[in-house]
């Protein structure tokens, strides 16, 4: 198991500088770091000084070294726009991000499982088409459509809730709902399909012929072992709390990390992009991590034969 | 009868468990294998699995290069794997599959498939595969209506005729059939026995027949070559490995086969785990499951000694008078 | 994780098909006649609208929908709804099948590659998979953006990315089971070269897996886009697309709903007769099934 952690450790690690050397590489392939970071107005002297500074002048694994070693020291630089360390101005973001995307996912777990395992013990129920029409709608319609639809609905035709900003919960109600509705649906045909398979193992009618009662069968061996699949996209889910949330932030002038990307993007402020990069590619693979632990706890099979490897 | 394949030093090893954290493990499945296949005989490898046979088998073919060792095909060197020499070689020597399900494409009709190597290798014209194909179809035991099906629509026995007519459309010198019956239904296995015993006489064919089922090999081969944890323990003619087998596995193997007029009585029970090639036993590999063996065969591995022309791998039977022969001179 | 999810999700669609099978004929028509539909205004995109996509009329400026001569209405600077959304149509089209097509034959193809030669390759695929799911596809393509600006020919080439892993990861599996005892190997056995091997053999054992990938991403290609341009960092004007659509159509939610609501509507259409075409094709493709 330790052997395996640390496996994952170092794979993880690779992802990590994988995604370095993407942002590295694009970079310098879109053109001379010192105009684009400076501005194509900096005056010759500030761009002679900021070569030498960052040692654009060297080769170029030298300069890819040093750029490793900037990004592991956590250096990003400083944001053009704002002047302010472009880190920190990610990290002041992510506040706001979690306001809305953690709530999110505690719906989608917190109603999407129920009512999935609901719809696979009661097929073709009301409830078990309720969940598949919703899936359907999860996939199908984008954030945006349904975001604008909520404000049509609920702040321009009702009047109940604002449609942007960020003073109250009122005001979160709406991107909570936008990021939530698609992600209920296909958290319960995930929970719904992982049942459905579970329940026609051998093991399940097994356990009904040795007289059980439906609920402990449910309880004792259903669920446990539908939860692997179940953690799979929850862990998903959890990688992409930060990043997950660009559009809806920015239909509702929510000020979290989503719309900085959006702004940093349109002002090339490339800086926080980079930054932004990072620590979302980050939040990512941690989040893989962490379910490729879960697996190990859950599946005693994969521990053991984890193990036996 | 000349020599068709040599074997000499075979070895095949496998390394498992390969990561950056662990050293590792290395199986050798086949170990310094020689052997000889004759032209026209049928010789059949036998033992448990974990053996070696399969990976000997696909060996001989040239399928998996050996690690260390030789072969060579009618005096010449096995080409690698892959080269248009290798590819032109398959037209002389075929594989016949365990499970024929797997083995055969499930979104082609079974005379697209037996018809294709005669497409890859450019033997027949085009317009003349239908009818060799027919032909082919025909030998097997296959009815013609069955050319347009698919291989889920047949059952296992005819799957296999679709995978030994594939295997016999290039008028291959040389088969090697894996197990081509122990997935299939114990009625229908003696029906594809005696279809590639009755081929062998009409297309004059040489086989490698490998089994773990000692009744099958005992009615069909001509030679036998016993296999325990990836070496040769014991081989001769068929006939008399049965009649008198001299290493202690081939003889639990034998009296484990009931036949007419001999009841169970002298049965010999292996005991002990079955072999596991990634934990070989010191000196003579069977030596935990022998009821022979004592510290000499733990310490010391066998060579294969032979007597007249039979082989076997046993240190008990260097000491012990040899029976066999014994009695050959009284008769 | 992501093999597990997709196999998770195939299984997920499986079910879903079965449900719905009672009203499949009917769905299924409907999503038929409404991409042909689609497919014909992408093709006579010029032919058919009533007005050039850029032409103002700024005496009827947010006309309602059914106003004569403009079905659909118009947009803030008196801009036939009707003629934009044809446009935007296409080129949301073109460039979601085009960038299905891309990801599709690179993914694929490079799942092959490591199925085939293993060892270095094989690593070097997976890794960048690897990477490939550890960053957001949004984010990745803003970042690109962000770098080197927006175009065209960028933006279809940055699409043609997304979910090529999936496709990498399908091939690869598949093709290294059906090498390792299935019917690959027996046809290498037969002395068939590579090429034949991989085209006539494998391909299409695993085109109905591909496929159903395909209709899977092609809807998300389309979100993909739309949301980029929605953002205003996908399709820029003059040209249009259906996200750009919605995204400038925001602005005038409270006056003019219709501009935003009638690419919307195409939107949500369009990915639904896909999915839904997607599960039914996934059926009829596999001949054990038949």
């Amino acid at each position: 198991m330790l052997r395996h952690i640390l496996s994952r450790l170092v794979r993880s690690f690779l992802t990590l500088m994988l995604v370095m050397t993407f942002a590295f590489l694009v970079l310098r392939l879109s053109g001379d770091p010192a105009l684009i970071l400076l501005g194509p107005d900096a005056p010759q002297d500030a761009i002679n000084a900021f070569r030498e500074r960052w040692g654009l002048n060297d080769p170029i694994w030298k300069q890819y070294l040093a750029y490793l070693v900037q990004l592991l020291t956590l250096e990003f630089g400083v944001s053009m726009r704002d002047q302010v360390p472009a880190l920190d101005l990610v990290l002041s973001r992510i506040p706001a991000t979690l306001a809305i995307t953690l709530p999110a996912l505690l719906l989608k777990v917190g109603l999407g499982i129920p009512a999935g395992v609901y719809a696979a013990l009661h097929r073709q129920s009301i409830a078990d088409r309720g969940v598949i029409t919703l899936s359907i709608l999860g996939f199908t319609v984008p954030s945006f459509v349904l975001g604008l639809l909520l404000v049509l609905v609920f702040a321009v035709q009702l009047g109940w809730l604002p449609s942007g900003g960020q003073e109250g919960v009122e005001h979160a109600l709406l991107p909570i709902l936008t990021l939530s509705v698609g992600g209920i649906g296909i958290m319960a045909r995930f929970a719904r399909s992982a049942m459905i398979e579970v329940l026609g193992q051998p093991y399940i009618r097994t356990a009904m012929a040795k007289g059980l009662s439906w609920r402990s069968v449910v309880w004792k061996h259903a669920l446990p072992n539908a939860a692997v699949p179940i953690v799979t996209l929850l862990g998903f889910m959890i990688g992409s709390l930060i990043a997950g949330a660009a559009v809806v932030e920015s239909i509702f002038s929510w000020p979290g990390v989503g719309r900085l990307i959006v702004t940093a993007v349109a002002n090339r402020d490339l800086a926080v992009v980079q930054a932004l990069l990072l620590v979302i590619a980050s939040s990512m693979i941690v989040a893989n991590f962490l379910v490729d632990l879960a697996y190990g706890l859950l599946d005693p099979r994969l521990r053991s034969r984890r193990a036996a490897h | 009868m000349s020599v068709l394949l040599q074997a000499s030093g075979l070895c095949q090893q496998y390394t498992t468990g390969k990561t950056l954290f662990k050293h590792p493990t290395v199986v050798r499945a086949v170990d310094s294998i020689d052997l000889e296949i004759r032209e026209g005989e049928i010789a059949g490898i036998v033992g448990e699995s974990g053996s070696g046979k399969s990976t000997l088998g696909r060996m001989l073919l040239g399928i998996e290069p050996p690690y260390r060792g030789e072969l060579t095909w009618r005096g010449a060197p096995m080409p690698a794997p892959g080269t248009p020499e290798w590819r032109r070689l398959r037209r002389e020597m075929q594989l016949i599959f365990q499970d024929p399900l797997a083995a055969l494409d499930r979104r082609m009709t079974i005379a697209d498939q037996i018809g294709e190597p005669l497409e890859i290798h450019g033997l027949v014209p085009r317009e003349a595969i239908r009818n060799r194909v027919s032909e082919l179809m025909g030998k097997v035991g296959l009815r013609p209506d069955q050319a347009g099906r698919y291989p889920h629509e047949l059952s296992g026995g005819q799957r296999q005729r679709v995978v030994i007519a594939r295997a016999l459309a290039m008028a291959p010198k040389f088969l090697v059939c894996d197990e081509p019956v122990s997935a299939l239904d114990v009625s229908i296995q003696a029906q594809v026995v005696n279809l590639l015993y009755d081929l062998k006489l009409e297309e004059g064919l040489t086989m490698v027949f490998i089994s773990h089922d000692l009744k099958v090999v005992r009615n069909l081969c001509d030679r036998v070559v016993v296999m325990y944890l990836g070496r040769i323990v014991e081989e001769g003619p068929a006939d008399e490995i049965f009649a008198n087998p001299r290493h202690p596995y081939t003889q639990a193997l034998v009296s484990s086969v009931p036949s007419a007029g001999r009841g169970h009585a002298k049965r010999i029970l292996l005991q002990g785990e079955p072999p596991n090639p990634a934990s070989r036993p010191s000196g003579c590999a069977f030596h935990p499951r022998c009821h022979l063996a004592d510290a000499a065969c733990k310490a010391e591995a066998p060579a294969l000694i032979r007597d007249s022309h039979r082989l076997a791998a046993c240190l008990k039977l260097r000491a012990a008078p040899n029976q066999d022969q014994v009695r050959e001179i009284h008769a | 994780m992501t093999s597990v999810e997709a196999t998770l999700e195939s299984s997920a669609k499986r079910s879903l098909l079965s449900r719905l099978r009672l009203n499949l004929p009917f769905l299924i028509w409907v999503s038929l006649l409404w991409l042909i539909a689609m497919l014909l205004v992408a093709v006579f995109a010029d032919q058919m609208r009533p007005y050039a996509i850029t032409k103002m009329d700024l005496s009827a400026r947010m006309a309602a929908p059914g106003t004569p001569g403009h079905l659909l209405g118009t947009d803030d600077l008196g801009r036939d709804v009707l003629s934009r959304l044809m446009q935007s149509i296409r080129v949301s089209l073109v460039i979601a099948f085009g960038a299905t097509l891309l990801s599709a034959v690179v993914g694929t193809g490079l799942g092959f590659l490591a199925a085939q030669f293993r060892g270095w390759v094989e690593g070097a695929v997976m890794a960048l998979a690897d990477f490939q799911a550890a960053l957001p596809f949004l984010i990745m393509s803003l970042a690109v953006l962000a770098f080197f600006g927006n175009s065209m020919v960028l933006l279809v080439c940055l699409m043609g990315f997304y979910g090529w892993e999936r496709y990498a990861r399908i091939a690869r599996g598949l093709a290294i089971s059906a090498s390792a005892q299935g019917y690959a190997g027996a046809v290498v056995q037969l002395g068939a070269t590579p090429a034949r091997v991989y085209l006539r053999h494998i391909l299409p054992n695993v085109a109905s897996t591909l496929i159903v990938s395909m209709t899977l991403t092609f809807p998300e290609i389309i979100l993909m886009e739309s949301g980029l341009s929605f953002l205003g960092l996908g399709v820029q004007p003059p040209q249009s697309s259906l996200g750009n659509m919605v995204g400038f159509g925001r602005e005038y939610l409270t006056q003019a709903p219709w501009i935003m609501l009638a690419p919307s509507f195409v939107i949500v259409m369009t990915t639904l007769s896909i999915s839904l075409l997607g599960d039914w094709l996934r059926d009829r493709l596999d001949p054990t099934l038949r």
